[in-house]
């Protein structure tokens, strides 16, 4: 069987990369054979929402050339994963690589979707003795259309309790550059979302996508509050023994 | 940055510090919430509904020009008349000079979001004529010397005791919190002035072509009174409110009343078609519509953004929208708010002064998901983004910055390198604690933020050391 593609979204890549390796490190214990295409950057969605499409376009042939021979691409972002499949269309219509785009996008997967639908897996193994909150990261939920595949997922962790905090689908206001060109109403939501993963008792909160957790991290450790937030690759990637080294991330197990 | 723009920021910013606002606005869109799912769960299939909606929407809008003069005609058969204006002025001025020639002192007004969006109100007030708002949330605004706070809700940003001290002040005969109190003060004022107004003034909620009728929804039964008991009649809708048939009500009114309020329907649905017939006992003795153009032909003539006309007012892209109950929607600074307001203002009043509704969204799609009509509404702000930098008026900081991004991005390379200096940046500001300092490049994401810790090496990094490679 061919090799999975790994799509690292490029601030994966950059600012989280326990991100990539968890999720690697999962798909390792599960038999999955993966490839880096290291000629990969960004996916082109930062400029394609500003509006800036002509700025979009020609990076955005340049990730359908560089994934055109991958059978499955995976991608630990909802919202990446969405920019590929259901924008990529749109953008490049009128080009000679829209038919091409759209055949990249029906195999581009997000993680959680990956594993639930296409290698059919919700028990990795995994363990986790925590509370933990799922917050329903936009895109994922709404261009994609998950919201049970990380829940069933989580539900097969060992020793995790699954807690539902109020108002889960409520955006957590982070929206790439809204965040920062409208930083006042960005944090106001980021507060409103931190506010009900505080008040479900969780110890960590989840989502399908990093950047909402990199915008909930800012928030709620400037709150000083005592939730973490954690991807769920890195719920997935951590094992019973890990869990009894204690304080071991799981990602640099994997790696080291 | 147009000054519509900064008022925005300012307000914005305000709102989203104000706790108060926050809570009050919670609940009432928590109570919507509860009534709209059950009002959802009435129908048999509410996805189907949906569809025929937007169906019947999208037939009308794309047959326009055929079903307002089938509209107009059988208003005129009926002795009505039919007034179409291009603009706001052409508007403002039919309906003045028709109070001034007819020598009224008092209108009553049931909600018409178009005589918000025409500045109707001030102009009759200009002239000396009294104008009265009628419905209960739009009274209570109007004695604040507010705009509606929201389409379908004006008055949704106050509770029970801002009313009542509201009352109690502009009143006087009334000192109390009890709603059913309160609703009865607001209703003794308005029926003497109902019954001492020369002119009355609605919105429609659909134009019916083949009947040649507006529809009229209401729950307070006060559009009904505005349409019936003046001498005259006076309609203003937008031209995009045409509906082919009299049968499309069937779908379209309790679509409308559960997307708005989580009614089955609402408590008075009116149709009025034109003066009071010989062989009628009531209705008005004249019947004038004011067909409002002010844009929208314009966004009919743009085949992608044309759906946008299928709106039906019901406000429920607001109520789902978080930006809206974090800034409010009296920060948005137009008469529509919410992810509607944001789509449709840049395009009806310029996107260069309202560009940047477009760009206040987290694009978390909440408003594509609920509109009962279907409109793409999050995909139509990524367009009006896309035509704001294609007309040139974005700030050269950011054109400079998305041009560096591409430089960076069109190579793995320069990718890694600009990644490596961006985190080499990211830690000696954390070194000299200067996080979101006017020093800190990363300023407009740390001011608000705990700094994220930089990591010393890249995914690609970590990937190819173990890997082999590199």
């Amino acid at each position: 069987m061919a090799k999975v593609a790994l799509f690292i979204p490029c601030f994966v890549d950059q600012l989280t990369p326990e991100v990539g390796l968890d999720m690697v490190c999962v798909m390792r214990r599960l038999g999955i054979e993966m490839e880096f295409p290291e000629e990969q950057t960004c996916c082109g969605q930062p400029a394609f929402n500003t509006g800036y499409w002509n700025d979009a376009r020609p990076v955005a042939e340049r990730f359908v050339r560089i994934f055109r021979s991958a059978e499955q691409v995976v991608c630990p972002s909802g919202s990446c994963t969405t920019m590929v499949r259901n924008f990529y269309p749109e953008l490049l219509a009128g080009t000679p690589w829209h038919e091409e785009a759209i055949k990249v996008g029906r195999r581009v997967f997000e993680f959680s979707e990956f594993l639930v639908k296409v290698a059919k897996v919700t028990d990795v193994g995994a363990s986790f003795p925590h509370r933990v909150a799922v917050h329903d990261s936009c895109h994922a939920l709404r261009e994609l259309h998950l919201k049970h595949e990380s829940r069933e997922l989580l539900r097969h962790v060992r020793g995790l309790e699954l807690v539902e905090m109020p108002y889960s689908e409520d955006c957590c206001g982070f929206g790439g550059t809204f965040a920062t060109k409208f930083g006042a109403i960005s944090a106001a939501m980021g507060d409103a979302k931190a506010g009900y993963v505080e008040s479900s008792g969780a110890e960590y909160v989840t989502a399908t996508d990093p950047s909402c957790l990199l915008h909930i991290d800012g928030i709620l450790r400037r709150r000083k509050s005592t939730v973490r937030t954690i991807y769920l690759a890195g719920i997935l990637a951590q094992t019973a023994s890990a869990a009894e080294r204690r304080a071991q991330p799981a990602a640099t197990k994997c790696v080291r | 940055m147009s000054n519509a723009a900064h008022e925005f920021l300012r307000s914005a910013a305000e709102k989203s510090a104000d706790l108060a606002h926050r809570q009050i606005i919670r609940r009432g869109i928590d109570s919507y919430n509860a009534a709209n799912e059950r009002g959802r769960s009435r129908f048999l299939d509410w996805e189907a509904a949906r569809l025929r909606c937007q169906e019947i929407k999208w037939e009308a809008v794309n047959n326009l020009d055929r079903y307002l003069l089938e509209f107009e005609q059988r208003v005129k058969d009926r002795g009505g008349q039919v007034f179409w204006a291009e603009n706001s002025e052409e508007a403002r001025q039919y309906i003045t000079d028709l109070a001034t020639a007819r020598g009224v002192h008092k209108v009553v007004k049931s909600k018409s979001m178009v005589s918000e969006e025409i500045h109707l109100g001030p102009a009759l007030e200009k002239l000396g004529i009294k104008v009265v708002e009628t419905d209960l949330g739009e009274y209570i605004v109007q004695l604040r010397n507010e705009t509606p706070y929201h389409i379908v809700t004006p008055a949704m940003h106050l509770n029970r005791t801002q009313i009542a001290a509201l009352f109690k002040e502009k009143l006087g005969d009334v000192d109390t919190d009890d709603p059913q109190q309160l609703v009865a003060a607001a209703r003794r004022a308005l029926r003497r002035d109902f019954f001492s107004a020369e002119m009355g003034i609605s919105g429609a909620n659909f134009l019916v072509a083949d009947a040649g009728m507006i529809a009229l929804t209401t729950n307070e039964g006060n559009g009904r009174l505005c349409t019936s008991v003046p001498r005259i009649h006076v309609v203003l809708s937008g031209i995009e409110k045409v509906i082919p048939r009299l049968q499309d009500l069937a779908t379209l009114w309790p679509v409308l009343a559960t997307a708005g309020t989580g009614q089955p329907i609402t408590c008075y649905s009116t149709l009025a078609g034109g003066p009071r017939q010989p062989n009628e006992v009531d209705g008005p003795e004249e019947f004038h519509v004011v067909l409002v153009d002010n844009g929208r032909s314009e966004l009919l003539a743009n085949v992608e953004e044309r759906e946008v006309l299928h709106c039906i007012r019901c406000g429920a892209c607001i109520n789902a929208c978080p930006v809206f109950r974090t800034v409010g929607g009296h920060s948005y600074g137009t008469t529509y708010m919410g992810p509607i307001g944001s789509v449709l203002t840049p395009r009806l009043r310029g996107l260069n002064e309202f560009q940047h509704l477009s760009y206040a969204s987290s694009l978390c799609g909440a408003c594509t998901d609920v509109c009962p009509v279907k409109i793409n509404l999050h995909h139509h702000l990524l367009h009006n983004r896309r035509d704001a930098v294609n007309a040139s008026d974005r700030p050269w900081s950011e054109r400079i910055g998305f041009k560096l991004w591409r430089w960076a991005v069109e190579d793995a390379r320069r990718f890694r390198g600009a990644g490596w200096l961006a985190r080499l940046g990211m830690r000696v500001m954390h070194r000299l604690h200067l996080d979101g300092t006017p020093l800190d490049p990363a300023r407009p994401w740390n001011k608000n933020h705990a700094a994220p810790p930089a990591p010393a090496k890249s995914f690609r990094a970590l990937w190819g050391k173990r890997n082999g490679n590199d």
